[in-house]
């Protein structure tokens, strides 16, 4: 199937002579959550802002459902809805006429009923006559939604949408995004919170330094570069780590009452038979034991500081 | 072509204007007004005809090109530099609009509200000065004419202006110079030879005299002249634009 938004050789260099991009490839497939993952400054709301018309590339080429933005920037445009990382809102204006005046601006007859679903389900049909300047920040940030999704686009581009949202709202949004993309459409977040992108994304992006990283099954990165953990309490002190296991990863908690073994989750496990068969024969007497994989939060940590 | 998106924006800035309609109408309505009450009949019933018009009718073109010039200017700029200082701008670059189109709304929006004001300041002046209108349509094409070329000369100073400073200085420092030494309040013909030469430069000259002229059939300069010398200026204001979009200048980095 052809890509919903499809970036090749793309590459921006600011007036100041600041490299933002270099040579970015990326393909997001329709109705996929696609997360962006990377560190501030490393280039995630420029790619954005190129692909949604607001700066322009320097060199390379972008379509969104199949239209070149340049050329095409008309079709390729109507397809998209953008919810910036600031709130930037025209204080003065109502909820209601914000939200038509965005579907108006993307040139779409008026139509009152799509408004009125898309404030009931942002939960801001109450507000519709407030003045903006009225508003709440988590509303502000509900009613940049409402106008990104105003023409009703294929395509939605959030960033950072949950910045400064309390946990409630947080959850709001994750529960709207996935109602989004159950009636298919294609969503683009870049975000901080790691635990977003874990909680929601189909794929994960990792870019740094204006470079993208890696592309992957949120599921298979996961698997691929995640760690495994096995905690093991013992019922006696231990004062020194055993010469037997210091072959093994394995490390003494500081209390002596906890060996720490990690491993890759992808590796045949062996290591776990063999390490708790060398703890019977040594007589040493565990109480408990846990396992745990490490997060994508730990794994982007990772990839980051390589 | 877009037209939902150009009436988007277009009402988006007439909306505008309903909210500030003190600042944007009832203010210039008021000052143009002691104009009249101070220059028109105060002192104009002791000052003698120009032209053979009494003074308080000589000087209604170039104040109400002077109200025209300002609030077009003023207006126009306004409308573009607020979603930049805001932000809001990034939905109109975001948007399926052409730059034609959203010159069209915002100027069209701004050149709107200078011939309503204009048409407002006329019917007030009537209360103070009696006056008559000798070629209306031409009088109605200036005031089209003017309303729109300084809706695009504020249009392009709203992108110029990084601050609200630059905003004002243009009509303050150069514009309000230019009307009031462009015969306002006298004829070009009463200058020494070598103050009407300089006065020549003036591009408000073109635009009082031509708008007198459709008052009551007396000007500094040929008629043809004036509508000329406004085209260009029409004309000029198009091609910055132009180059504006064409070089994202202070817009699309």
């Amino acid at each position: 199937m052809q890509p919903d938004i499809s970036v090749k050789h793309l590459s921006k260099v600011y007036g100041d002579g600041f490299q933002a991009l270099k040579d970015i490839n990326l393909e997001i497939r329709r109705g996929e959550i696609f997360a962006l993952l990377g560190p501030n400054g490393a280039g995630k709301t420029t790619l954005i802002s190129i692909i949604c018309g607001i700066v322009n590339a320097s060199a390379g080429e972008v379509t969104a459902a199949g239209y070149d933005i340049v050329k095409d920037y008309r079709k390729a445009r109507e397809t998209i809805g953008l919810v910036p990382q600031e709130l930037n809102t025209d204080s003065f204006e109502t909820v209601w006429n914000a939200v038509s005046f965005s579907r108006g601006l993307f040139g779409k007859p008026p139509k009152p009923a799509h408004i009125e679903k898309v404030l009931k389900d942002l939960s801001l049909w109450d507000k519709r006559n407030n003045r903006i300047m009225s508003l709440s920040g988590g509303m502000k940030r509900r009613l940049m939604i409402a106008k990104a999704l105003s023409h009703e686009p294929q395509i939605l581009f959030l960033d950072e949408p949950t910045a400064g949202v309390d946990v409630e709202l947080r959850r709001d949004m994750w529960e709207m995004v996935r109602k989004l993309r159950e009636h298919g459409v294609t969503i683009i977040l870049t975000t901080h919170y790691i635990e977003e992108a874990e909680e929601m994304a189909d794929r994960i992006g990792v870019i740094r330094d204006g470079e993208i990283i890696l592309v992957e099954d949120k599921a298979q990165l996961m698997t691929k570069l995640g760690k495994k953990e096995l905690r093991l309490q013992l019922q006696q002190k231990l004062d020194k780590m055993p010469g037997e296991l210091t072959l093994e990863p394995v490390e003494l908690s500081e209390d002596g009452y906890e060996l720490i073994y990690t491993f890759d989750s992808q590796q045949e496990q062996a290591g776990v038979a063999r390490l708790l068969r060398t703890l019977g024969d040594l007589g040493i007497e565990y109480r408990d034991l846990q396992t745990r994989e490490s997060s994508l939060e730990e794994i982007f940590v990772g990839l980051v500081h390589e | 072509m877009n037209l939902y998106g150009i009436r988007a924006i277009y009402n988006f800035e007439m909306a505008r204007m309903k909210r500030t309609v003190m600042q944007s109408v009832l203010s210039p309505v008021i000052s143009t007004c002691l104009y009249f009450v101070v220059f028109g009949s105060a002192i104009g019933s002791r000052m003698g005809d120009i032209d053979n018009i009494a003074y308080g009718a000589y000087i209604i073109p170039g104040l109400v090109m002077l109200s025209l010039l300002m609030q077009s200017i003023s207006n126009a700029s306004f409308g573009i530099y607020m979603p930049k200082f805001s932000g809001t701008i990034y939905e109109v670059l975001s948007a399926p609009v052409s730059y034609v189109e959203v010159v069209l709304g915002y100027v069209g929006a701004a050149a709107t509200k200078s011939i309503i004001l204009g048409l407002i300041i006329l019917a007030t002046a009537k209360f103070f000065v009696d006056y008559d209108v000798l070629h209306p349509f031409w009088m109605l094409s200036f005031l089209v004419l003017t309303s729109i070329t300084f809706s695009l000369f504020g249009f392009i100073i709203g992108i110029w202006a990084d601050g609200f400073e630059k905003l004002q200085i243009v009509p303050m420092m150069i514009v309000t110079p230019l009307v009031f030494l462009g015969g306002t309040f006298y004829s070009i013909d009463m200058l020494p030879e070598i103050w009407q030469t300089v006065s020549l430069f003036n591009p408000v000259v073109y635009l009082i005299s031509g708008f007198r002229w459709a008052f009551y059939g007396v000007s500094d300069v040929h008629i043809a002249i004036s509508v000329g010398m406004t085209l260009v200026f029409l004309t000029a204001c198009m091609v910055g634009i132009w180059w504006i979009f064409k070089t994202g200048y202070r817009l699309r980095s």
